[in-house]
This record gives structure tokens, C-alpha cells and sequence, in this order.
């Protein structure tokens, strides 16, 4: 790939015979340019995904709901989220008398960072990874765990009541469920050894089913299948959508911590929520279905296996919030520390005697 | 100037200045925020030396734990600044000894013979070294007792923190779970027959009356 790109330069400047002097001077810039491609490369298809899954949240909901949903701007109202987007750009960012401005204005920006940053390891293909770095898994709970400063910080700097319930009760959830998640995740650590991300997919495309050629028997969801349920539903909570979304709860505290942002500083959270979603679907796809690997074995594997996946989580999320009736926030707590830690607790120590015993399905 | 000492001291002046303001800052939530900034300089200097997992790590339970409860809490508190400057000369001369105190005892430590730049290994690391499976495989192996006991003594400060707060109150009122998971609909609703309209009450009403 790289040498492919370098390539297309050589040629294209050789055009007008100027690679020599052109490579003389831009080869110890190199490194820094391909990095930059390639996060390029891996932000923009993110960020039209992060307009687009709005416009598929308010069809699919729309037609759940027995209705059209946006069909005014485009064919079948396919434009919607640029008109939006236009809408978002155009209006003045408003800044309360009363807030801390500084603070106020660096919390969009606090919760969108993190959502990005994550992606430096997750996995597209085989190979097709901006940083393979072994620590994987704990750099992506190390970022996900930091987007919540954007919310206490924007509900704190706001200076009013509604957005500061939401920041508290955002950083409760939050850490609840970042337990539960990591948790969670310790069981697909001790069975695919490994923190790597490339590392865990390429763990799941071996044993007995697949020799068999029924490759998605051996994906970790199914021996791990209370974890799975435990990381999704986690993911759910920890990206505040609904049935969780207490957070910004529209009935109650009338949107929560970015009730005072407008403009484009409100899109920045909207554009962290589904970045945030995106997110949680394409890990869910990595640690417990596979990744990029097909489910049966005369398919070869590929980047569309792991998109079909993901489409397919974030599918669930958007069924979810037309299905499902806010939670209490007691019960939210209750499901969180009474029953999504401990159960994880004891999948740990099921896995690991699992892993000692004779019907050790993953050496 | 190799780039990484570069890098080093890049990082190296956002963490001094992150830790005076952490102190200087007037305002407690600034305070708090420039200490997670502090923290993450720190990560950085430790990923310079190749610890990439006490990096993360780091910033996974002190950034992304720690420091939000420590904001939660931070932010409830009405804290009145006059209040916390009063005597603030005459605790000086105490709190400038302590500090000293300090900075000789890390002194004392950093100049001893485990801790100079000879004393660590090399840096060459052979191929597919891992940081995190070397930390795990001593903790586990060599450091097994201490390693448990340092959990045994957490879980010890947790059971004992929920003790010192736990106040149940008589009048407290809980929901109890099981029971409102067993309900059936017949407890909750009761469906009653009626007819759809109300006969009106007959009337004498004469036609072409008023």
C-alpha cells in the first residue's frame, strides 16, 4: 500500500522530472505524511458515517413507528443530514453570561476527541490498522473511559441546573459500566491471549468448528456469549443511548449537559454519541464476532464481513431505542453493579477453570 | 537534539506547568483538570521509556476513574476561596518544611545506586517483547504473596470505606426487586366492565319546545 502510493508519486512528478529533487527534501517527512493519510483515510469514511446514521436512525425509527420519517431534502430525504449539518454550521454558538467559558467551550471538543482518538487501533482487516501496538485493548478502554470528561465539564461549566444533573449523573453511569465493560473484556484477554486487537480476531479463526468450516461456531460469542451480552448492553449505557439515556434524558432534565450548547458545539456531542456508537459496534464485531473473518469457511474473509457486523450492532441500537421504555436510574445502578459485575466476576473464574480443565476448547 | 529528547522535554514543561497550576489555580474544577493534564504528561514520559502498559494504565484508572470522582466531587462542594486563604502565611512556614522534607527524601532516593541511569537496563528490547506479559508473568510468579497481599488489603479499604458510610436510616425506603419483578398484571389492573356511552337521563322534553 505504501509502497504503492510512493509509487504514483514518483511517477506522477516524474512527469515533469522532479522526483529527485522533490525526494531529496520530503523523505524525512514521509513518516509523518503516510500517518496522516491514513488517519485521513480512516476519519473521513467515520465522519460520513457519523452524519449518515442519524438520517438511518429517524428512518429506521420512523418506519418502526409506522411512519415516513425525512423524505423532503433529496431522494428519500437522503440529503437530510447535509441540510442539517448546514442548519448546525450557520447558527451562532451561544455562550451563557453566567458559565466558564474557557471550560465551556473546551467540553465539544473533550468529548469528541476521545471518540476519534480510539480508532488509531481498531482493526479494518487483516493488516489494515493505523497503529498494531500489543496493548491494544487497554489503550482502547484508557480513551473510551476519558470521553466522559466532556460531559462533566460542559454540564459543569454551563453554570445551570438541568446540564450539572446531567454531568452527575453521567459520570455515575459512566464508571459503573466501565467496570462491567472491562470486565467483560478480561474474559476475551485469557482466551484469546492477547491485547493486540489483529491478535484477538486471529484467535477466533481457530478450533474445532472452524476446522469444520462452520468458522462463526468458534467466535467468542459463543462460549463467552453472557459477556457478549454484558460488553453490548454496557455499550449501550456507556454511550448514554437509549434505554439508558438518563443522561440527557429529554423528559426529565430536557437534554442534560449540552442543554445550553447550540450550533456546531452541540454537533460536536452529537457527532461523539454516534462516533461513539460506531465505535462500540466495530469493537462488539472484533472481540466477539469475528472481525473481518467470514462465518463459514469457503467465504474468504474481508473489511465487509466486519462492516455487515457492524451494521448489524448499530441496527440493534437504533431497534433498541424504539423498542425499549426509558430505565428508572435505580435500576440502571442495579443492573450496572448487581448484576453486570458480578456476573462478570464469575464468567472470569468459569473461563479460567474452563481454560484448566480437559474440554479447553481454545488451545 | 535527538526527536525523542525532544519530545521528552516538550512533554517534560506541560508537566511542570500542569502541576504548578494544579496548586495556583484559584478555582478547585481547574485545579482538578490541570492535575488529569498533569497525568497525562506523565503518561507521555512513560511511554518515551517503553512502559507502555503503566502508561495506559495510568491513564485508564487515575485519568479515567480517580480524577472523575474526584471532579464529581469537587464540583458539589461550595467551597468559599476566602476560607481556604485565611492563615494561609502562618501555615506556610509548616507546609515550605514538609515540601522540603520531600524533595530531600526523593533526593536521597534518586541519587542512590538503584536508581542512576546505569543502574536501568538497556535500552534494546528483543523483537516482540511485551511490556504487559512481562509485568504479569513477574507479578505472578515472582511477586505472587506481595501481589495478594496488596489485594487482600484493597479489598480490606473497600469493604471498610462502604462501612464507615453505610448509615441506614429506619424510614428508608427500598425497592424490593423480586417482588416488583413477580408482579402479575391481575395486581396492578383491574378491568372493568361498562357499557361504551351512558343512557342519558330521560327527559321531558317536549319536541318543538322553547
Amino acid at each position: 500500500m505504501e509502497a504503492a502510493i510512493l509509487n504514483f508519486f514518483q511517477w506522477f512528478w516524474n512527469l515533469f522530472g522532479l522526483w529527485d529533487a522533490i525526494w531529496s527534501w520530503f523523505q524525512p517527512l514521509w513518516p509523518l505524511v503516510w500517518a496522516l493519510l491514513r488517519i485521513v483515510a480512516i476519519l473521513v469514511p467515520l465522519i460520513l458515517g457519523i452524519a449518515w446514521l442519524p438520517y438511518f436512525e429517524r428512518k429506521v425509527i420512523a418506519y418502526m413507528h409506522v411512519r415516513i420519517g425525512p423524505n423532503r431534502v433529496g431522494p428519500a430525504g437522503f440529503l437530510q443530514p447535509i441540510a442539517d449539518g448546514l442548519k448546525l454550521l450557520f447558527k451562532e454558538i451561544i455562550v451563557p453570561a453566567k458559565a466558564n467559558k474557557r471550560l465551556y467551550l473546551l467540553g465539544p471538543i473533550l468529548a469528541i476527541a476521545p471518540a476519534l482518538v480510539a480508532w488509531a487501533v481498531v482493526p479494518f482487516a487483516e493488516g489494515f490498522v493505523l497503529a498494531d501496538i500489543d496493548a491494544g485493548m487497554l489503550f482502547i478502554l484508557a480513551t473510551t473511559s476519558i470521553g466522559i470528561y466532556g460531559i462533566i465539564v460542559s454540564g459543569w461549566a454551563s453554570n445551570s441546573k438541568y446540564p450539572f444533573l446531567g454531568a452527575m449523573r453521567a459520570s455515575a453511569q459512566m464508571i459503573s459500566y466501565e467496570i462491567a465493560m472491562g470486565m467483560a473484556l478480561i474474559t476475551v484477554l485469557m482466551v484469546s491471549n492477547s491485547l493486540n486487537l489483529s491478535d484477538i480476531v486471529r484467535a477466533q479463526e481457530e478450533g474445532r468448528f472452524a476446522r469444520m468450516g462452520l468458522d462463526f461456531l468458534s467466535w467468542n460469542f459463543l462460549p463467552l456469549l453472557p459477556m457478549f451480552l454484558v460488553y453490548f448492553i454496557s455499550g449501550v449505557a456507556e454511550t448514554n443511548r437509549a434505554p439508558f439515556d438518563v443522561v440527557e434524558g429529554e423528559s426529565e432534565i430536557v437534554a442534560g449537559h449540552m442543554i445550553e450548547y447550540s450550533g456546531m458545539a452541540f454537533a460536536l456531542f452529537f457527532l461523539a454519541e454516534y462516533g461513539n456508537m460506531i465505535l462500540v459496534s466495530f469493537l462488539a464485531s472484533i472481540f466477539f464476532l469475528g472481525g473481518w473473518l467470514s462465518p463459514v469457511g469457503f467465504l474468504p474473509d474481508g473489511h465487509l464481513w466486519l462492516a455487515a457486523k457492524v451494521s448489524f450492532l448499530l441496527f440493534c441500537f437504533l431497534w433498541f431505542r424504539a423498542t425499549f421504555p426509558r430505565y428508572r436510574y435505580d435500576q440502571i445502578m442495579r443492573l450496572g453493579w448487581k448484576v453486570f459485575v458480578p456476573l462478570a466476576f464469575v464468567w472470569i473464574l468459569v473461563v479460567g477453570l474452563w481454560m484448566m480443565s480437559p474440554f479447553n476448547i481454545w488451545q | 537534539m535527538e526527536f525523542t529528547t525532544f519530545v521528552f522535554y516538550v512533554l517534560g514543561a506541560i508537566l511542570l506547568f500542569a502541576a504548578l497550576a494544579t496548586i495556583t489555580a484559584r478555582n478547585p474544577v481547574h485545579a482538578a483538570l490541570f492535575l488529569v493534564l498533569a497525568f497525562f504528561s506523565a503518561a507521555g514520559l512513560w511511554l518515551l521509556l517503553q512502559a507502555e502498559f503503566l502508561a495506559i494504565v495510568l491513564i485508564m484508572v487515575y485519568v479515567g476513574a480517580v480524577m472523575v470522582l474526584f471532579l464529581f466531587v469537587v464540583m458539589m462542594l461550595d467551597i468559599d476561596i476566602a476560607r481556604l486563604r485565611h492563615r494561609f502565611w502562618s501555615y506556610l512556614p509548616l507546609g515550605g518544611m514538609i515540601g522540603l522534607l520531600m524533595v530531600a527524601e526523593m533526593a536521597l532516593v534518586l541519587s542512590g545506586k538503584y536508581f542512576s541511569a546505569e543502574a536501568l537496563p538497556g535500552q534494546a528490547m528483543p523483537e516482540g517483547y511485551s511490556n504487559t506479559k512481562e509485568l504479569g508473568r513477574l507479578l505472578f510468579t515472582e511477586y505472587v504473596y506481595p501481589f495478594e497481599l496488596a489485594s487482600v488489603i484493597l479489598l480490606v479499604g473497600i469493604i471498610a470505606a462502604i462501612m464507615l458510610t453505610l448509615r441506614s436510616r429506619k424510614d428508608t425506603k427500598y425497592p424490593r426487586v423480586s417482588e416488583q419483578l413477580a408482579v402479575r398484571r391481575d395486581e396492578r389492573v383491574r378491568l372493568v366492565k361498562m357499557a361504551a356511552e351512558k343512557e342519558a337521563p330521560a327527559e321531558e322534553s317536549q319536541p318543538g319546545g322553547q
